[in-house]
């Protein structure tokens, strides 16, 4: 993958889809969580988008909203827009909301056992997205389901494709739910922690078919993950998420090489390394905060170890640091230059 | 009532521990390697397959299809019909002549008990099956839609489960006389109808929280976000994978049903003569239970039979509609 200077949309240019101020709470009888606030972020065709953050950061929670699968109640969408090819999703009825899904934004989950009906074969499925969308007949939209196994690298998809989901292994059923994802060929794709659930050989195997399929057909591919490993690879930018913000956005290797805030600093820091053998982990110390209280000012200066008193008091902007590089820290510049700590 | 909350309360825990099992199972064989087929299955397909080489199936069908045969056509298995009696063999015992012996009227109690199956079974199918769909379409709706149609729908359901099955059946009954001419099928229909009116109850209950289970497992999320509509998602998604434990509670329910129907008939409430059935069989018959067993015996046996027939060819189709049992 080749890297473009920060800010440059890696392809295509036009904006796939642009979330724009997304606020999204849950009414508990506890109180109100507040699980995004705020986040903004745009995916342009061909770009991955990683969306990084500890649970309980709202990544999820962002993706469901722009799919529209939150559960309501408890969960809403209290403010903000998802734009696809500048159309609102989120002021549209149900049911022209649901011909986008699958067919324009397809999703794919964590636990991908789960995720798959347990009574239906896989082909079955499979087939089952072009028999429902595309009206195809019985027969060839199962051939379809059988080209579709081959394309995500299912060995012997033909004798396999009557199996059911719990007959194959973890990697296979997510290459399965893979190829669900992209059987009406959609222009976004949200893998939601998709290599979490997978020991580390397949994970970088379904990574790397993720990122050949994006390149095949030039989607749009937002990944969340917590796992800075997985995302260095194939990302072409990163937000990092904090207590339902973002707190960092910017160009792969920019991040890496130059955090401009103190949480991805410490996120980046608490990767476990070979050369680093025998010393102790890295670790940031504290929890992230409760939703329902978030603490005043910058919600991660409890964490924080160049937290000062304006940082107690005020919720820090994102302040541009460099082209298409932006950071919600009141000391950013010191951060990025590592002139502090 | 009481046969059937037993059996409700029996079978959830069942459920439960059922599916444990299965989370086992399947962690235990991630991606066992599979002899493919490369046929295209479809669960009703596959389920056959599976029944097909089952022997529980096989033997419970076959006991099933020779008891509805005898409903449909009692006259292929006996020359006698249930209307000639002797009298001078009033509550003679089995002989070579007789296997079963005669009833107090002098009846051959074989032909009886072939004529009663159709009663009986009538019975027991019909109240099966109309509180199956009745309590499967209630537990539903309640479980999938939610809130204010869920309490609606279980505060009715609560409503119905405090009446007692067969008190409620016996003031059905009672409140919807049937004058002498009735014909046969009339009668059987409104005991089916009492039956029906009250036994729904267990089945929406059961079907109502195994749909909510269901509800929120990641496939059904995964079906929605890949575009999945409401109708597709309950009759795909939610459905196949909710109906199990229903299968089983109705199954064992059908035999109470046919119970309750008994148990009506020895109150002469339910079924009358000229209709002829199991339970009339059995409640003429508990009078002289000390004297002539023999009265008893045959209709009840071929109740059992028939309850122990269904229950098995429940087990056997819920089994087969769970692929990870194959």
């Amino acid at each position: 993958m080749d890297k473009l200077p920060a800010g440059q949309p890696s392809r295509g240019s036009a904006a796939l889809l642009e979330v724009e101020d997304l606020h999204v709470e849950f009414r508990t009888r506890e109180g109100v969580a507040h699980a995004v606030n705020g986040v903004t972020y745009t995916l342009h065709e061909g770009e991955t988008l990683a969306v990084l953050g500890e649970s309980g950061s709202g990544k999820s929670v962002t993706a469901q909203a722009i799919m529209g699968i939150l559960d309501t109640p408890p969960g809403f969408v209290t403010r903000g827009e998802v734009r696809f090819r500048g159309e609102n999703l989120l002021g549209m009825p149900e049911d022209k909301r649901r011909t986008f899904r699958g067919r324009r934004i397809a999703m794919i989950f964590q636990d991908a056992l789960s995720s798959l009906n347990p009574v239906f074969s896989v082909g079955w499925q499979i087939a089952e997205m072009f028999r429902v969308h595309e009206g195809m007949s019985k027969k060839s939209a199962l051939a379809k389901a059988v080209e579709l196994m081959e394309r995500v690298r299912i060995p012997a998809a033909k004798q396999r494709v009557g199996d059911y989901p719990h007959q194959f292994s973890g990697g296979m059923r997510q290459r399965i739910m893979i190829a669900m994802a992209i059987a009406l060929d959609p222009d976004v794709l949200i893998a939601d922690e998709p290599t979490t659930a997978l020991d580390v050989t397949v994970q970088a195997q379904v990574m790397l078919l993720l990122k050949e399929l994006q390149q095949e057909s030039n989607m749009g591919l937002i990944l969340i993950t917590h796992d800075l490993g997985v995302v260095a690879d194939v990302a072409d930018t990163i937000s990092v998420m904090y207590a339902g913000r973002i707190v960092e956005r910017a160009d792969v290797m920019n991040i890496y090489s130059n955090p401009a805030h103190p949480y991805t600093e410490g996120l980046i820091a608490s990767i476990p390394r070979i050369d680093m053998k025998g010393q102790e982990l890295y670790a940031i110390k504290g929890i992230p905060p409760n939703l329902m209280h978030v603490p005043a000012g910058c919600p991660f200066n409890p964490r924080c170890r160049y937290a000062q008193d304006i940082c107690r008091a005020d919720d820090p902007p994102l302040y541009d640091v460099d082209r298409g590089h932006r950071s919600a820290c009141h000391f950013w510049k010191e951060v990025h230059d590592g002139s502090i700590g | 009532m009481s046969d059937i909350d037993a059996s409700a309360a029996a079978t959830a825990p069942t459920a439960r521990g059922g599916s444990q099992h299965h989370e086992a199972i399947s962690t235990a064989l991630p991606g066992r390697p599979q002899e493919g087929h490369g046929e295209p299955r479809s669960l009703g397909k596959d389920a056959w397959l599976d029944l097909r080489t089952n022997p529980i199936f096989l033997i419970s069908a076959t006991l099933i299809v020779v008891l509805l045969t005898m409903a449909m056509f009692p006259g292929l298995f006996t020359s006698q019909t249930p209307e000639s009696a002797d009298l001078t063999k009033s509550r003679v015992g089995p002989s070579s002549q007789a296997w079963f012996g005669y009833d107090l009227q002098g009846n051959d109690i074989y032909t009886l008990t072939v004529y009663g199956a159709r009663a009986s079974i009538m019975v027991g199918v019909l109240a099966t099956t109309i509180t199956l769909l009745l309590g499967s379409l209630a537990g539903i709706v309640a479980g999938y839609a939610g809130g204010w149609v869920d309490s609606v729908i279980s505060r009715l359901t609560d409503v119905f489960y405090a009446i007692p099955l067969l008190l409620g059946a016996i003031l059905v009954v009672f409140a919807f006389p049937t004058p002498p001419e009735t014909p046969s099928i009339v009668i059987i229909l409104r005991v089916v109808a009492a039956l029906a009116i009250l036994g729904w109850t267990p089945v929406a209950r059961i079907m109502r929280s195994s749909v909510i289970g269901v509800k929120q497992a990641d496939y059904v999320q995964a079906a929605r976000a890949l575009g999945a509509s409401p109708v597709r998602i309950v009759l795909r998604h939610i459905l196949p994978n909710a109906v199990a434990p229903v299968i089983v509670v109705s199954t064992i329910a059908l035999g109470g049903y046919i119970a309750v129907e008994a148990t009506l008939s020895f109150l002469g409430l339910g079924l009358t003569p000229p209709v002829v059935s199991w339970g009339v069989a059995i409640s003429e018959a508990s009078t002289f239970v000390r004297v002539s067993p023999h009265m008893l015996l045959f209709p009840s046996l071929f109740l059992s039979i028939t309850v122990l027939a269904f229950i098995m060819l429940g087990d056997a189709v819920r089994d087969a509609l769970d692929p990870k049992l194959r």
